[in-house]
C-alpha cells in the first residue's frame, strides 16, 4: 500500500473514532457511538497486521487474547459502583502499554531518531509511568483498599517538586545518550516517575477524587500520543489527542464543580499540613462551626418531639406536594438505589411532584450519579443538574436528603477557609422541610461539620439509608390504600 | 522538522475537533465518555504490535507482549463496560 492510501486510511479511522464521539451528544445515539469508536480501533489493528508482517505473530495473538479475555471478564463483572476504581485501573493499564511501547521503541532507535523523537519518547515515558502508578492509587482508595482521605507525607510539596526536578535532571542527562546508559538512564527514569505518580495520588483525596480521575483520563492519552510521535504513527497522536481532550474537559467541569483551581488540587500549597484533613476527625475550622451533631440529632422543636424521627419523615412526606431528592455517595454505599427508586414509583403514583437534584461531584468520579441512577431504573428526566434546580429549592416543600453531606452543607458558602469553603451547593436548607437519610450525623469527606442537621426544619433519620427508605415506603402504602 | 509539525497539527486538529464535539456531551453521559476514551486510548496497542514487526530481543519480546496485554485490556474491557453502561441509559428513552 503507498503513502497516499496509508494517509487516507488513516484519516477514515479518525473520522470513525471522531464520529463515534459526535454520537454521545446524546443518551440515545452514545451507544452507536461506542461502536463506532471501538470498530474504528479494530479497523486501525487488522490494518496494523495486515500491512506489516509480524516475526512472532505467537506472541502477539497470545498476548492479545489475554488481555482481552481478562478485559470482557472484569468489564462484565464490574458493578456499577466500582465504576470509578475500574477506570482509574484502566487509566493505569493504558499507562502501563504507553510507556513500555516508548521505552523499547526509544531503546531500539535511539540516536538515530531525531530529538523531538527523542524528546518525545522521554516524555512518553514518564507521563505513562505516572499515570501507571497514580491511577493505581486512585483506583485503590475508589475502590476502598486504600484510605480515601489525603495523605499527606512530611515536606510533600518539596518532596514533589524534588522529584519533578530529578525527572528533568535525568531527562536531560538521557537525552541523546548512547546504548547502555540509554537504557538504564530510561529505567531510572521510569522510577522516579512511578515515585512521583504515587506521591502525586497519595495526597489527593476525598471529594477531590473526580478531578483526580479525570486528570488521569487526561495523562493517559498524553502519553499513547508522546507514544505516537516516537513511532510517527498519525493514530496515535490523533486518538492520544482525543482523550487527552476529553480528560481536560471533564477536569475542568469538576473543577469548576467544586469552585478550585486546578493547581491548588494538582500541587500541594506550601502550608503546614495541620490544614489539610489528614485525618478522618473534623479539622481545626470545623470546631469554629456549631457543634457536629453527632452526638446529638436535631431536637425538634415543635411540639412533635416525642415522635420518633422516622414518624416525623413519613408525616413531613405525606404532607408536601413537591418534592426534591438529592442523591448522594452514601446512598450507592448502602445500595439504597433500588429502594430509592421503588419510594420514587410509589410517590408519582400518588401524585407528588418530584425531582431529583444532582450535584456534580455527587459520585466519585464524573457522571457517576447518573448511572447509578440509571441502573436503579429511575427516569432520567426526573434528573436536573445543579444549575438547573437550584432556584426551586425555595418553592420546594420537601428535599429528601439520601446519603449526601458535603453537597448540601451551608458551610460551603457560610464559612470561610473551610476544605468546601466556595463549592457550589444544592440548596436544601431552602426547602420548608429536610429529611435527611444518612448513615450517620458525621462530617463527610470534607471533614466539614453540616449545620444543615443542626436546623430546626431538617429531620434526622439515621441508620441504613436502604432500611429507612423501605419504612416511608411501606409507612405511605398503609396511609394512602384507606383515602 | 516538516514530519513534526504534520505531527504536531495532527495533535491539535484532533484536540481541536473532539474539544467541540466533547463539551456538547450531557453531564449525563460523563461516565460512560471516560470509559469510552479511556478505551480509545488503548490505541497505544498499535504500537506495541509494530514491535514485533522487527526482530525481538527476549526483553523486548516481554515487554512488548506485556503492552499488547494491559492495552487489549484496557481497549476490549472499556468498550465493552461503556456498552453496558450505555444499555443502562438507552432503556429509558425508549
Amino acid at each position: 500500500m503507498n503513502s497516499h492510501w496509508r494517509l487516507l486510511l488513516d484519516f477514515g479511522i479518525i473520522a470513525i473514532l471522531l464520529f463515534g464521539v459526535a454520537l454521545f451528544r446524546a443518551p440515545r445515539t452514545a451507544r452507536a457511538g461506542n461502536l463506532a469508536a471501538a470498530l474504528a480501533l479494530a479497523g486501525a489493528l487488522i490494518a496494523v497486521l495486515l500491512v506489516n508482517p509480524l516475526r512472532d505473530p505467537a506472541v502477539v495473538i497470545l498476548a492479545l487474547l489475554a488481555g482481552g479475555a481478562a478485559g470482557v471478564v472484569v468489564a462484565m463483572r464490574t458493578k456499577m459502583i466500582q465504576m470509578p476504581a475500574m477506570i482509574a485501573f484502566q487509566h493505569g493499564m493504558g499507562g502501563i502499554a504507553a510507556f513500555l511501547t516508548s521505552l523499547v521503541e526509544l531503546n531500539r532507535a535511539g540516536a538515530t531518531l531525531p530529538v523531538t523523537g527523542q524528546v518525545a519518547g522521554l516524555l512518553g515515558i514518564t507521563v505513562g509511568a505516572a499515570t501507571f502508578s497514580g491511577s493505581l492509587i486512585a483506583s485503590g482508595k475508589l475502590a476502598g483498599v486504600l484510605r480515601q482521605t489525603p495523605v499527606l507525607l512530611p515536606r510533600h510539596a518539596v518532596i514533589q517538586t524534588t522529584l519533578l526536578v530529578a525527572i528533568l535532571a535525568l531527562g536531560a542527562l538521557v537525552l541523546q545518550a548512547a546504548a547502555p546508559a540509554l537504557l538504564y538512564g530510561s529505567l531510572a527514569l521510569i522510577l522516579v516517575a512511578v515515585a512521583l505518580g504515587v506521591v502525586f495520588a497519595l495526597r489527593i483525596g476525598g471529594a477531590d477524587m473526580p478531578v483526580l480521575i479525570s486528570f488521569l483520563n487526561a495523562t493517559a492519552g498524553l502519553a499513547a500520543a508522546f507514544c505516537g510521535i516516537i513511532i510517527q504513527n498519525r493514530l496515535l497522536i490523533a486518538c492520544g489527542a482525543t482523550v487527552a481532550a476529553s480528560g481536560s474537559i471533564l477536569t475542568y467541569a469538576m473543577c469548576r464543580a467544586m469552585n478550585r483551581s486546578l493547581r491548588l488540587v494538582l500541587m500541594p500549597a506550601p502550608q503546614p499540613p495541620a490544614a489539610s484533613p489528614a485525618a478522618p476527625a473534623p479539622p481545626a475550622v470545623a470546631e469554629a462551626l456549631p457543634p457536629p451533631a453527632a452526638e446529638k440529632p436535631a431536637e425538634p422543636s415543635a411540639e412533635e418531639a416525642g415522635q420518633p424521627p422516622l414518624e416525623r419523615a413519613l408525616a413531613a412526606l405525606r404532607a408536601a406536594q413537591s418534592i426534591i431528592i438529592i442523591p448522594g455517595y452514601g446512598m450507592a454505599l448502602a445500595q439504597a438505589q433500588f429502594e430509592l427508586a421503588h419510594l420514587t414509583e410509589k410517590l408519582r403514583a400518588m401524585g407528588r411532584q418530584l425531582r431529583f437534584a444532582i450535584h456534580p461531584i455527587a459520585g466519585r468520579m464524573p457522571g457517576h450519579m447518573h448511572v447509578l441512577l440509571a441502573e436503579a431504573e429511575i427516569d432520567a428526566d426526573l434528573l436536573f443538574d445543579l444549575p438547573d434546580i437550584n432556584a426551586d429549592f425555595e418553592k420546594t416543600d420537601l428535599a429528601l436528603v439520601v446519603g449526601a453531606c458535603d453537597v448540601v452543607n451551608p458551610a460551603a458558602v457560610e464559612v470561610e477557609g473551610t476544605p468546601i469553603s466556595g463549592m457550589p451547593i444544592l440548596e436544601a436548607r431552602a426547602a420548608k422541610q429536610v429529611v435527611v437519610c444518612n448513615l450517620d450525623a458525621n462530617p463527610g469527606y470534607s471533614g466539614v461539620a453540616n449545620s444543615l442537621y443542626t436546623n430546626a426544619k431538617t429531620i434526622l433519620v439515621l441508620g441504613d439509608a436502604k432500611a429507612a427508605l423501605e419504612q416511608l415506603r411501606e409507612g405511605l402504602g398503609a396511609s394512602s390504600t384507606p383515602s | 522538522m516538516g514530519q513534526f509539525l504534520f505531527m504536531a497539527a495532527v495533535f491539535a486538529g484532533a484536540f481541536v475537533v473532539s474539544y467541540l464535539l466533547i463539551s456538547k456531551v450531557p453531564t449525563r453521559l460523563h461516565t460512560p465518555l471516560m470509559s469510552m476514551t479511556n478505551a480509545i486510548s488503548a490505541v497505544t496497542i498499535l504500537g506495541g504490535i509494530l514491535l514485533f514487526s522487527a526482530e525481538t530481543n527476549p526483553l523486548e519480546k516481554v515487554l512488548g507482549a506485556l503492552a499488547i496485554a494491559t492495552a487489549a485490556f484496557n481497549a476490549i474491557g472499556g468498550f465493552t463496560i461503556t456498552d453496558r453502561m450505555l444499555k443502562m441509559f438507552r432503556r429509558h428513552h425508549e
